[in-house]
């Protein structure tokens, strides 16, 4: 059992061609903060990219911000803070709810499971924000995609093909992102009382307008307790955030309120009181309670994820909250049973999308698909990009199959 | 380029071509096969009109079913198929092969569903991309990617090429706003990526998709996000003594935290060839004139219009206009966007050229376009999406007079290695095709385009779906997946370790 800490791409490369000819496979850490998602790994060594650290290129003026992949997201998002720039789509940070250390987690882990936060509703994942990526393969060859400039169709996007491999295809040794101007100024409307439907159109009138809601959460019963240390109190909550400059902003929150100034008891939260909701919702801390309890991440329609959590809730036990408009549903499975087939069966009959087992104690992580199982030719092609860039199957071997 | 090689005609597909038209019309019965020479004419070349090629034979079906039996036939038979959507690709991406199918999906051309709670729009690929908006607009609604060929190009070539417009600097460009597609690989296999939901599990195909020229599979269903159309737009219309300080005004702009809806730039030439043909009030004695839209609620909007207002002034513009009304701002971009056609009067041809550039680097970019302009002894005018940094630079010539294309074009590739020399790209978002192919290597070496040509193993192992385009070279892929290393060859690394 040995550990790699490569300093430089080349080491990762020489490492890697190393594994190759051996046909010996590595798993491949950022932090390991998002070790206990997918199937369990069973390699004998690992490949730990925590020491191939730095920024290597900020221009705020050019939005654009390149670093080495094992840079710690919280030194990258200090850095860009500390010139009024944000990463736009909001990584979230597993941590909290796998009962890791929150604000682990590195740029190259951002990419390689495309995380996103609240804000993915309007600014797009981290796959919408890769600008350019350098990477070893699976054959052990270096090579490099893209640039620096958002306006580029030169060649493939292979940024977004590595985009969520989760270590699969290649490691990233270098990324380069866009970065974004943060929000002068942010403020939460927040609908009392609501029950899931009612959540929901709600929810969709407010998108439906020309408010420019960047976020769209709906805390049931309960669940609201669980975020910003309790203060938004135990009702219901469904959360509409807007971003920008002052004036706009007071002018689009007004209008929402407007819009939905019949729908329930509203409430303005500002701030620093708002990003603590966010933070919380983005880190899905209403389950972070330290328990195995099964957590589901769900993609599907928005107008659909209420309707499915109700027929689901005839035949189980679940506790569940919304966010991406509806469309992002976070399952946590009170008697401990995944649920997988009588979810996954549900999710089909309600539009489709994709159920990822995100918390599991391993015997189920082993023994359940983890990620949503592909149709056929769909996976068959998914298997042929693999055996392209990975054909010995050196990299995380098992951890999508 | 004009010496454009194109992979040589398969004898076996050009002796069958009668046998095989005829299957292509049990495959696609009624009107939708095409082998008339003069009634092929119309589709021997798309946007880049330099190059032109009459198929094999134009094939036009109406359902996935015949796509999909229709790929099939070909892959079976080794037959080559060009995908084309409306054929307005500028670097040859829809360009025909002697012995291809012309598979044309123009009659691809319904919306499936409109879904305004999820704010989502599903279309056949042949829908104009303008057709979106139209559709959605009685609920004041529109699609944003809108490249300046709205009205003819269709979604399935804009998902092909990954297209912008003006409004990709704060809206996205067609990657960032398509949900979902529905495709056809070359082995007539039907597959599914995305949908109705964001960020679908497993490997991003669909990204991967976006912008793959044609190279990959047919796409034969989008879907879409659609957006609340702003309360309101108002522009500035600000002109500048040199482009540096344009340049820097841009700059800026970006530096305030201010994502503006648009924000174009022209140069000398562009300005005075926009003005004498529309006449929209431009100052004809500026270096660079802006163009800058902001977008929102009238509040947003008036607060953004005074801080750029003041960044003009503050970087020494000679003029700055603010539209007072829906007309004024209509005239400010009247120019612009009629920038093409106004070069094509002072100009009996010119060649658009589309490379990214780092912003910064405009300046110098614009300077070594002018000593190249000189070298060539052609001349250029310059319309640049600034917020992103992709210029267009359009290179004037005479095809009429003999070696004028080819130096025109030599020039264009000149531009090109100057934008990668300091930082940026070959294309922004008209795409590689044929007319950057070549130049490929002027930004990846073998290994990357190895990489690339991987992807397409994956998808299309015989290369039949579009060849020619994008890969300076193809390379077999059974030789591109041998593996040469064994047990014991590699030194076990010497690299810190626990
Ligand atoms: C032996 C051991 C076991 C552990 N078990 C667990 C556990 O079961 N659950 C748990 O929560 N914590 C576990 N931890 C703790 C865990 O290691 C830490 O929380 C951790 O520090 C963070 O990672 P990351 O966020 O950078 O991304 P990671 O979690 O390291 O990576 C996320 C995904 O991205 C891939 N990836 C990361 N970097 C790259 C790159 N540069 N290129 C390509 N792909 C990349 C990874 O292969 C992985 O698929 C364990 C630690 C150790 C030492
Ligand atoms: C006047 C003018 C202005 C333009 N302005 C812009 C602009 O502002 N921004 C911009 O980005 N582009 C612009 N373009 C370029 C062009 O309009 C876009 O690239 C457009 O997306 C092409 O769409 P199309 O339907 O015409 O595709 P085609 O030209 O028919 O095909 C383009 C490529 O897509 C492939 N393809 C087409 N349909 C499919 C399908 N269903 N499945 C798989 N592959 C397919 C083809 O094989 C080809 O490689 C402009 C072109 C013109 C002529």
């Amino acid at each position: 059992m040995t550990t790699f800490t490569p300093k430089t791409s080349g080491e990762v490369l020489s490492t890697i061609a190393w594994a190759v000819a051996e046909g010996t496979p590595l798993e491949i850490i950022g932090h390991g903060s998002k070790r206990g998602i997918g199937r369990p790994l069973q390699t004998e060594h690992t490949l730990d990219l925590s020491k191939l650290t730095g920024v290597t290129l900020y221009e705020p003026a050019e939005l654009v911000l390149s670093a080495k992949a094992g840079t710690p997201l919280a030194e990258i998002e200090k850095l860009l803070a500390d010139n009024g720039q944000q990463l736009a789509f909001e990584p979230m940070d597993y941590g909290p709810l796998l009962a890791g250390e929150p604000g682990k987690g590195t740029i190259g882990g951002v990419l390689a499971a495309n995380l996103s936060g609240p804000r993915r509703l309007k600014a797009g994942g981290a796959r919408d924000h890769i600008l350019g990526i350098n990477v070893v393969s699976g054959r052990g060859e270096a090579f490099k995609s893209g640039g620096r400039v958002v306006k580029n169709v030169t060649g493939y996007d292979m940024s977004k093909l590595m985009a969520n491999s989760w270590g699969t295809l290649a490691v990233f040794t270098d990324v380069t992102f866009k970065v974004l101007p943060a929000a002068e100024t942010e403020v939460t409307l927040a609908v009392r009382g609501l029950l899931d439907d009612a959540a929901a159109s709600a929810m969709a009138l407010a998108l439906g307008s020309s408010a420019e809601v960047s976020s769209a959460a709906h805390l049931p019963e309960r669940i609201a307790a669980r975020v910003a240390g309790g203060a938004l109190g135990s009702d219901a909550a469904t959360l509409l955030r807007v971003e920008g400059f002052g004036p706009s902003v007071a002018y689009r929150i007004a209008a929402l309120k407007m819009l939905l100034g019949k729908a329930g008891p509203l409430e303005e939260i500002a701030g620093e009181a708002s990003r603590l909701i966010w933070r919380d919702v983005r880190d899905i801390r209403p389950f972070a309670d330290s328990s195995e309890k099964p957590v589901w991440r769900v993609s599907m329609t928005p107008s659909q994820g209420h309707q499915m959590v109700l027929t689901l809730r005839m035949q189980a036990a679940v506790s569940a909250f919304y966010d991406w408009q509806g469309g992002l549903v976070w399952l946590r499975m009170e008697e401990g049973d995944p649920e997988a087939a009588l979810l996954r069966g549900l999710l089909r009959k309600h539009g489709g999308g994709h159920a990822t087992l995100v918390r599991a104690v391993p015997a189920h992580r082993a023994a359940l698909p983890v990620f949503e199982p592909q149709p056929p030719a769909l996976a068959a092609l998914s298997q042929r990009l693999k055996q392209e860039f990975d054909p010995k199957n050196i990299l995380n071997p098992g951890r999508m199959a | 380029m004009s010496g454009l090689a194109m992979p040589k005609p398969d004898d076996a597909t050009m002796r069958r071509r009668d046998e095989i038209v005829a299957d292509m019309r049990i495959i696609v019965p009624g009107e939708g096969v095409v082998d008339a020479a003069n009634a092929m004419r119309a589709f021997e070349s798309d946007g880049l009109t330099a190059y032109r090629q009459l198929p094999l034979v134009v094939v036009l079906p109406e359902t996935v079913a015949q796509v999909s039996r229709l790929l099939k036939y070909c892959n079976d038979r080794n037959i080559r198929v060009v995908p084309r959507g409306s054929g307005t690709s500028l670097s040859g991406g829809a360009l025909p092969l002697e012995d291809a199918v012309l598979l044309v999906m123009s009659r691809f051309n319904r919306i499936l569903a409109i879904d305004f709670p999820n704010r989502i729009v599903v279309a056949q690929p042949g829908v104009t991309n303008l057709g979106i908006t139209t559709a959605v607009e009685q609920e004041g609604c529109y699609y944003a990617p809108d490249p300046s060929s709205q009205i003819a190009c269709s979604i399935g070539g804009n998902v092909a090429e990954n297209s912008g417009g003006v409004h990709c600097l704060k809206y996205g460009l067609t990657a960032n706003n398509v949900l979902g597609i529905e495709m056809v690989l070359m082995n007539g296999e039907v597959v599914r990526l995305g949908g109705s939901h964001l960020d679908a599990e497993g490997y991003d195909l669909l990204g991967v998709m976006t912008g793959s020229e044609g190279l990959l599979g047919v796409v034969t269903e989008v879907t879409v996000r659609i957006l609340k159309k702003p309360e309101t737009a108002r522009a500035l219309l600000i002109g500048f003594p040199t482009s540096e300080q344009g340049g820097q005004c841009v700059a800026d702009i970006i530096g305030a935290g201010i994502i503006p809806g648009g924000m174009e730039m022209m140069d000398r030439p562009a300005i005075h060839a926009a003005e004498d043909f529309v006449h929209a009030g431009y100052p004809l004695d500026v270096e660079a004139l802006l163009i800058v839209e902001l977008d929102g609620p009238g509040v947003e909007v008036d607060h953004l219009i005074t801080a750029v207002e003041a960044i003009a002034i503050s970087n020494g513009s000679t003029t700055c206009r603010i539209s007072q009304s829906e007309q004024e701002r209509l005239s400010f971009w009247a120019g612009r966007k009629a920038a093409f056609p106004a070069v094509g009067r002072i100009s009996p041809d010119y060649y658009c050229m589309d490379g990214t550039i780092p912003r910064k680097e405009l300046p110098r970019v614009l300077a070594g376009m002018r000593e190249l302009s000189e070298k060539y002894g052609l001349g250029v005018a310059n319309v640049f999406h600034a917020g992103d940094g992709n210029l267009h630079p359009l290179i004037l010539y005479d095809a009429n007079v003999p070696g004028e294309l080819d130096k025109a074009e030599s020039f264009g590739a000149d531009i090109l290695r100057l934008c990668v020399k300091v930082g940026g790209v070959l294309t922004g978002e008209h795409g590689v095709g044929v007319e950057k192919r070549d130049l490929m290597p002027e930004m990846f070496n073998q290994v990357d385009l190895d990489q690339q040509m991987r992807v397409k193993c994956a998808f299309d192992p015989n290369h039949l779906l579009n060849p020619g385009k994008v890969f300076p070279q193809l390379r077999r892929c059974a030789e591109l997946g041998r593996m040469h290393v064994h047990r014991g060859q590699v030194a076990f690394p010497d690299i810190p370790r626990f």
